[in-house]
């Protein structure tokens, strides 16, 4: 696995295809770019009128306010944890799929470890940007010990069966 | 009761082997101390002073005699022979040894017993009435409403990293015995004038170092909607509780920042986006779960019972009846409760025997039912009056037939600097030396119904703020002190009580005690007058005056 590859997605390891520019470094005129909310807000225009992906960082306590407006043109929303313990992107996370309707890319970046993993999809997140070389390791061989029989719905319908007794009961496919 | 099906076992048996591959890579050093804690944390293992200590779920407080043997004999294998009922209505295990933690959890899932979220900041295990599907005046049974909270809150994917633990209790009696006040989230059950039950929604009480009573945000919520509100309620949580401080991250602080008006727009804003989906609670399915909660079998029997009027005659069995008995709502039948508050023990703790003998106890004459209270007390839900001599005798056998529920010795007390790495001062002894000094029962019974709550630091897991003596343990200068506060509640009349003034030596603390006791006795009007009417028609002054007048 090239050491690049940190993007979790759809069952495998992939390379970044985003680029994060720092905030007083210009936009570059082309490339899939991600900014921080404020950034995004002053330059939503710019950044519609170039061409490549638009994406959103969100840092816990930020919430997508004045981001829902335009989520038909953001293909990657990144919340980011600071520390794993700090749970906020994961109710972001909810609003922007069950609330707002967002389709693109959800990623999860910063503090994301195993032992979250199943919480983040079922979450919404469809992405995990995986720093952590034991997390890495267990998601690249499918080892991750977890539950997969779940009490309450949550935003990731999709890889989930509805359970046979309440209807609320859910079980990971 | 409730009984485990194929999915409730899958669940625990995947959460037993996850929390096995976490204590692997904790004991091989993968993980660091830090990474592991929440995670430990969220499967009640602490770390005390001592060793690990291990906390178990008892949903609702409700047991088995089955579950109570296995409990009996984990205590007899891993601890010292003895567990601890913690006023949660857990049970916790104070010599565990971190390596035994899985195998331990594997033998409680066999009984459908778990230790999941018993802390850690996530929604805690959900308390009732400990009277539940037995009580007179129960409007319908609420552990139902809290299996069903227990479920849609275990392992939550949105709120299992909240910013400070969260505890939901549910009674559906007028008169409130689980303290749903001092909840983060307390709903209390009743049955509107069409015949449609629902909840009043208490939101943001709680103790800890800035005792609050809870603010009703909803005085009617129809049963369907219980999930969808509490999810709206948890998400406000979730998104605006402070992080910054951990003493202001409970949901209180939320509340009482942002002010009763706001926040009850801002819950019912969130619960009409949610209102109407997937976390409907369809009527079938609140029926199919009330079926696991149905009345045992029980006779059809005269109210009145021979035999338990003739006991009576024994002074001592008269008082057990008065004090340990409630009324159930079939008739011929009582609920008794079991004091775990014998002269001089350390409250709501029991031995392994004491539990394989109360096991068998409820097993023979209360339908295989137990319930454990947030007083630390064990109950037997269902007893023939007829056989309440008997059992009587039992109790009394194993050291714990005292008919002193609800008086001064029946005393709620945190662990303490005995065991809490938290603690500033110890509550247990304090505890032993009340229960010694007023272990004359005559003179419990003209004092009344007193409730004595102690706590060994401001995290208040001994409830001082809702004892109608508080006693708060404090260290000055590496010295123990006890303040004392005055006219707390925690039923529907809740208040948060009062501090009375300077704090007392440990020496001095039970004659302090005594002196407001004497003061009490004094001033009520009569016999019928309990301390805590009398508190609040005086107020703090006479106590005052006998405590620091010289």
């Amino acid at each position: 696995m090239p050491d690049d590859a940190s993007i979790f997605r759809n069952g495998t390891f992939h390379a970044d295809t985003w680029t994060f520019p720092a905030d007083d470094v210009p936009l570059p005129p082309s490339g899939d770019i991600a900014v921080g909310k404020t950034r995004f807000l002053a330059e939503i225009q710019t950044l519609r009128a170039r061409n490549g992906g638009i994406g959103v960082v969100l840092n816990p306590g930020e919430d997508p306010d004045g981001i829902v407006e335009h989520l038909d043109r953001i293909t990657l929303v990144a919340l980011r944890f600071t520390k794993y313990s700090d749970g906020r992107p994961y109710s972001v996370a909810r609003l922007l799929r069950d609330r707002h309707g967002y389709k693109g890319e959800l990623r999860a970046t910063g503090d994301v470890l195993r032992d979250q993993v199943i919480f983040m999809l079922r979450a919404g997140f469809d992405s995990l940007d995986v720093a952590h070389a034991g997390t890495r390791e267990a998601l690249r061989t499918g080892s991750i010990v977890g539950v997969r029989h779940h009490y309450q719905p949550a935003s990731d319908e999709a890889r989930e069966a509805v359970g046979p007794v309440s209807p609320w009961r859910r079980r990971s496919v | 009761m409730y009984r485990y099906d194929e999915f409730d076992h899958a669940f625990v048996r995947e959460r037993v082997a996850e929390f096995r591959d976490q204590v692997a890579r904790r004991l091989s050093g993968e993980m660091t101390e830090d990474q592991f804690k929440p995670l430990r944390l969220m499967n009640g293992v602490y770390l005390q002073l001592h060793a690990y200590m291990l906390r178990i779920a008892i949903p609702y407080g409700t047991l088995s005699s089955k579950q109570l043997r296995r409990l009996a004999h984990i205590g007899r294998v891993y601890d010292k022979g003895s567990g601890h009922f913690t006023t949660r209505q857990n049970l916790q295990f104070n010599w565990i040894k971190l390596a035994d933690v899985p195998q331990i959890l594997e033998e409680l899932a066999e009984v459908e017993m778990h230790a999941i979220q018993t802390s850690g900041n996530c929604i805690r295990n959900v308390t009732a009435d400990h009277f539940a599907g037995a009580a007179a005046d129960e409007v319908a049974d609420p552990r139902v409403y809290a299996e069903i909270l227990r479920q849609w809150s275990s392992l939550h994917p949105e709120f299992s990293f909240l910013p400070r633990k969260f505890k939901l209790a549910v009674t559906a009696a007028p008169h409130d015995r689980a303290a749903v006040q001092v909840h983060d989230i307390g709903l209390h059950m009743k049955v509107d004038d069409k015949g449609e039950r629902g909840f009043a929604v208490w939101v943001g009480g709680g103790q800890g170092r800035t005792p609050m009573v809870a603010k009703k945000v909803r005085d009617f919520l129809p049963e369907a909607d219980l999930l969808s509100y509490c999810e709206a309620i948890l998400r406000i949580y979730n998104l605006e509780g402070r992080r910054d401080n951990k003493y202001k991250a409970r949901i209180k602080i939320l509340v009482h920042e942002t002010g009763e008006a706001e926040i009850t727009r801002a819950i019912e804003a969130e619960f009409a986006e949610l209102q109407g989906k997937a976390l409907t609670v369809p009527a079938p399915e609140i029926e199919r779960i009330a079926r696991y909660f149905a009345l045992p079998d029980l006779e059809t029997l005269r109210a009145r019972s021979e035999v338990y009027e003739t006991a009576k005659r024994d002074p001592a069995f008269a008082l057990f009846a008065r004090r340990n008995v409630h009324a159930h709502k079939v008739p011929g039948y009582g609920i008794v409760t079991i004091s775990l508050k014998p002269t001089g023990a350390p409250p709501g703790d029991a031995t392994s025997e004491q539990m394989e003998a109360i096991a068998d106890i409820a097993e023979r004459y209360s339908s295989d039912e137990l319930r454990v209270s947030h007083e630390q007390n064990l109950v037997l839900p269902h007893v023939k009056l007829d056989d309440i001599p008997v059992v009587f005798a039992q109790l009394q056998k194993i050291g714990l037939g005292d008919a002193n529920a609800g008086f001064i010795t029946d005393i709620i007390a945190c662990p303490g600097l005995d065991f809490c790495a938290l603690a500033n001062a110890r509550s247990i002894p304090v505890a032993q030396r009340l229960s010694e000094r007023f272990e004359d029962i005559a003179r419990q019974a003209e004092i009344g119904d007193l409730k004595i709550k102690i706590s060994g630091c401001i995290n208040a897991c001994g409830h001082h703020h809702v004892g109608h003596i508080g006693i708060l343990g404090v260290d000055r200068k590496g010295e123990e002190f006890y303040q004392i506060t005055l006219g707390g509640s925690g039923d529907e009349t809740c208040s948060i009580g009062e501090i009375v003034g300077p704090g007392f030596s440990s020496d001095g603390i039970v004659d302090a005690v005594e002196t407001v006791v004497d003061t009490y006795l004094k001033l009520r009007i009569s016999a019928d007058e309990p301390f805590l009417a009398a508190y609040r028609r005086v107020g703090q002054a006479p106590f005052k005056e006998a405590l620091y007048a010289r």
